[in-house]
């Protein structure tokens, strides 16, 4: 039986053989998914779902957990000409304890040039870096008796990960979704939509073709969904959808029944009061005003920064706060401890400080 | 001579000095831009390649016959690919990648941070003394620790010692135990002789310095011996020689860069205000390239192009050929001194200034064109006394104590 193999006293003891390197860094050369150094993964399949979007099916690699919660995002990281970019992506699939494989779906952004590789130029067999599955857009346990779904575009993948999840298990609550797209040709997941709502007495799909019939209007949603108000509401979507979606429930007073996910960096708190950072290692300094964040300061110092979605997700970016104080520009929070890992991307400095790159 | 003003050495003016500095940050800047796939590519082979040879080295030891005509063969093969991994692990491998030369690639599995090479210097000590100390000051009499490493008299500007007539018998040591050298050279045995050295910083440094170096003995002279059971003997003494060969190649390559003929030496008034125009100059003056096909400069780091290194010390090693050829040409139109000559030649020079320089300056003859400055004691700086360092050495730290 694999669980009575101890793995991590074999691998300590190949150490011994290997340092200064690890065993993994050899194994995966044999297959590039025997280690657990990077998390990796390989592109089984890419599936179109529409003429923009497609669906990556991913084998993931030693150290990979199948515990995603439906709902969460997981990084991905692909060679652009030599250079890792990561960005982060809703994992569509349901979690599945014997699970092989994860989906992605993607829709290429018209200035996404690493969207646009993801649907177009990753073939079957690519080998891609993954991070472990994050955030807190997730379906509860267990689910509530009646939801609501207000979705706009590519922000259906989290949804569609708690619909199969639901549907899987044979649950399917009172689920009302509202599904807005451009035009249906462009409407990913619909098929699979028509046949859940086909199985599923509990499930309602609205679906709107904002290029011909307009946007949602939110004064509208008593007559879709007349007992919205009673529901717990999950939105994703455009960032300019999800603000007239939070205005409409702050004034319902109904802010606690709403979950968003965004996937765009909303720099809420307010900014630092900017000074000079110190790189340690690289030797450099550069001054900045309180908006700048920590790592778009590096770039512009020329360190070589690691970076990754670049809206506080990936995590990617995160380095040790060697001293000095930065402030988290999503929600104002400081962070000042001595050897404090801090995301560079979300982060601007308060008076002087130093970090380890 | 020690030169104290390479803009007076070099018959330039201020606003041709500036110039050259001008068209080698251009340099910089186009291979910055071009730096793509193809450069990826290159480090990831080299990497599966040099990973390779050390697996197929070590399994060719343990999978020898216990008797017969095969055991020989297999063993002399197990060594020699174990001594060329070792040999490009930590030539074009390790030294470049701890240089920053593959961080642009973003990929935390090759990257300067966080590097350990195959070899007893703890990789943060080595960024300090290599990247920082050697590179920003570059043959600067009293400020770069790798002339002659605390160990050789290698310049006539340095005061002499009776110590140093024992100087070839010091060099075949260095050459044999090269790793071991190394290993030392950031503790600065020097100011340790001295009583000038922070004692915690010792301490911090010498259990680094223990942990690495214990965890490579073990590896070569106990692990892998013990796992050839009876045969342990014949592995024990494949790896020592393996080491061995690697000591001595990379001591041949690290000696031609800085110590054949045409390398200059510098006094501190050099490194009074230099601008970056003035340290480019020093570092072509300053250094000395071989030549030598592709292979050769492969398996030498492409250290070959020493000059092209000191003056871009973190781009990547693959392109210092074509780089090699601009910077040549631009010496040409400002007539710059540009030292390159065979391996075995640039060795000799090195060898014969070894030799010359055990005995004091009145016995022998200078090699250097110009008569040598009066040589006299400069003691070593610390990190204190040095001037700020520069941006593109490739980085170096120092973890608490």
């Amino acid at each position: 039986m694999a669980a009575t193999i101890p793995w991590e006293r074999l691998r300590s003891a190949g150490a011994k053989l290997t340092t200064p390197l690890h065993p993994d860094d050899y194994l995966r050369l044999l297959n590039p998914l025997w280690s657990e150094r990077e998390l990796r993964g390989l592109v089984v399949d890419v599936r179109p779902e529409t003429e923009d979007a497609a669906t990556l099916v991913t084998r993931p690699g030693w150290g990979w957990r199948y515990d995603h919660r439906p709902g969460q995002y997981v990084g991905i990281g692909v060679q652009v000409d030599g250079r890792f970019q990561w960005r982060s992506y809703s994992v569509s699939s349901p979690p599945r304890r014997d699970g092989r494989t994860i989906a992605i779906t993607v829709r290429a952004m018209p200035e996404g040039r690493l969207s646009s590789h993801l649907v177009n130029g990753l073939a079957p067999g690519t080998i891609v870096r993954l991070a472990l599955p994050e955030g807190d857009f997730v379906l509860p346990e267990p689910p509530p008796p009646r939801m609501l779904f207000l979705v706009g575009g590519s922000g259906v993948t989290p949804v569609m990960a708690m619909l199969r999840t639901m549907a899987r298990r044979g649950s399917m609550p009172d689920v009302v979704m509202h599904y807005s797209s451009p035009t249906a040709e462009r409407m990913i997941f619909r098929e699979e939509l028509a046949a859940l709502e086909a199985a599923h007495d509990g499930l309602t799909v609205h679906r709107l073709h904002t290029d011909t019939d307009g946007m949602l209007e939110l004064s509208d949603l008593g007559a879709l969904c007349p007992d919205w108000r009673e529901r717990e509401t999950w939105a994703c979507g455009p960032g300019p959808m999800l603000d007239a979606i939070t205005t409409h429930f702050e004034q319902a007073g109904l802010e606690g029944r709403l979950h968003l996910e965004r996937f765009s960096l909303e720099l809420g708190g307010d900014g630092g009061e900017g000074g000079t950072i110190t790189f340690r290692t690289s030797g450099k300094e550069i001054e900045v005003d309180g908006a700048t964040t920590v790592l778009e300061a590096g770039e512009e110092a020329g360190v070589g920064m690691p970076f990754g979605c670049r809206m506080g997700i990936c995590h990617t970016c995160t380095l040790t706060l060697v001293s000095g104080r930065v402030r988290d520009l999503r929600n104002g929070e400081e962070l000042h401890q001595p050897n404090e890992q801090v995301q560079t991307c979300v982060t601007a400095a308060v008076g002087d400080c130093t970090l380890d790159i | 001579m020690a030169i104290s003003d390479v803009r007076e050495y070099t018959h330039l003016t201020d606003e041709e000095v500036e110039q050259i500095g001008r068209e080698l940050d251009a340099i910089r800047a186009e291979v910055e831009e071009s730096r793509g796939a193809k450069d990826a590519a290159y480090i990831n082979r080299v990497i599966a390649v040099q990973r390779a040879m050390a697996a197929a080295g070590r399994a060719a030891m343990l999978a020898a016959p216990h008797t017969g005509r095969g055991r020989r063969p297999a063993y002399a093969a197990g060594t020699a690919l174990l001594g060329l991994a070792k040999i490009l692990e930590n030539m074009e491998i390790g030294h470049n990648v701890m240089h920053g030369q593959w961080d642009w690639m973003n990929d935390p599995e090759i990257h300067s941070s966080n590097w350990e090479w195959d070899t007893a210097q703890p990789a943060e000590q080595w960024k300090h003394s290599h990247n920082y100390v050697h590179h920003q000051f570059t043959n600067v009499l009293g400020y770069d620790n790798d002339i002659g490493y605390g160990i050789l008299r290698m310049a006539r500007e340095q005061k002499w010692h009776p110590a140093n007539i024992g100087q070839p018998v010091y060099n075949s040591l260095l050459a044999l135990l090269f790793e071991w050298g190394v290993a030392l050279h950031d503790l600065d045995i020097e100011r340790i002789r001295k009583g000038e050295k922070d004692p915690q910083e010792m301490k911090r440094q010498l259990t680094q310095i223990w942990r690495k170096g214990r965890n490579q003995v073990i590896k070569d002279y106990v692990v892998y011996p013990a796992l050839s059971g009876r045969h342990w003997k014949s592995t024990l003494r494949a790896n020592v020689t393996a080491n061995i060969i690697r000591n001595l190649w990379s001591y041949v390559i690290i000696f031609c860069g800085h110590f054949p003929d045409g390398a200059m030496h510098f006094t501190e008034e050099e490194i009074e205000d230099e601008t970056r125009a003035e340290w480019y100059l020093r570092q072509v003056l300053g250094a000395a390239n071989f030549e030598g096909g592709p292979l050769l400069h492969v398996m030498s780091g492409n250290l070959g192009f020493q000059i092209e290194h000191h003056l871009f010390p973190d781009l990547p090693s693959n392109r210092y050929a074509e780089i090699s050829v601009r910077v040549k040409a631009l010496c040409e139109k400002y007539d710059l001194p540009y030292t390159v000559g065979p391996l075995h030649r640039q060795y000799g020079q090195a060898l014969r200034t070894i030799m010359k320089l055990s005995l004091p300056n009145r016995m022998t003859s200078s090699d250097q064109p110009e008569p040598s400055t009066p040589a006299r004691d400069r003691k070593r700086r610390t990190d204190a006394e040095r001037p700020e360092r520069r941006r593109e050495l490739g980085g170096w730290t120092r973890s608490a104590s």
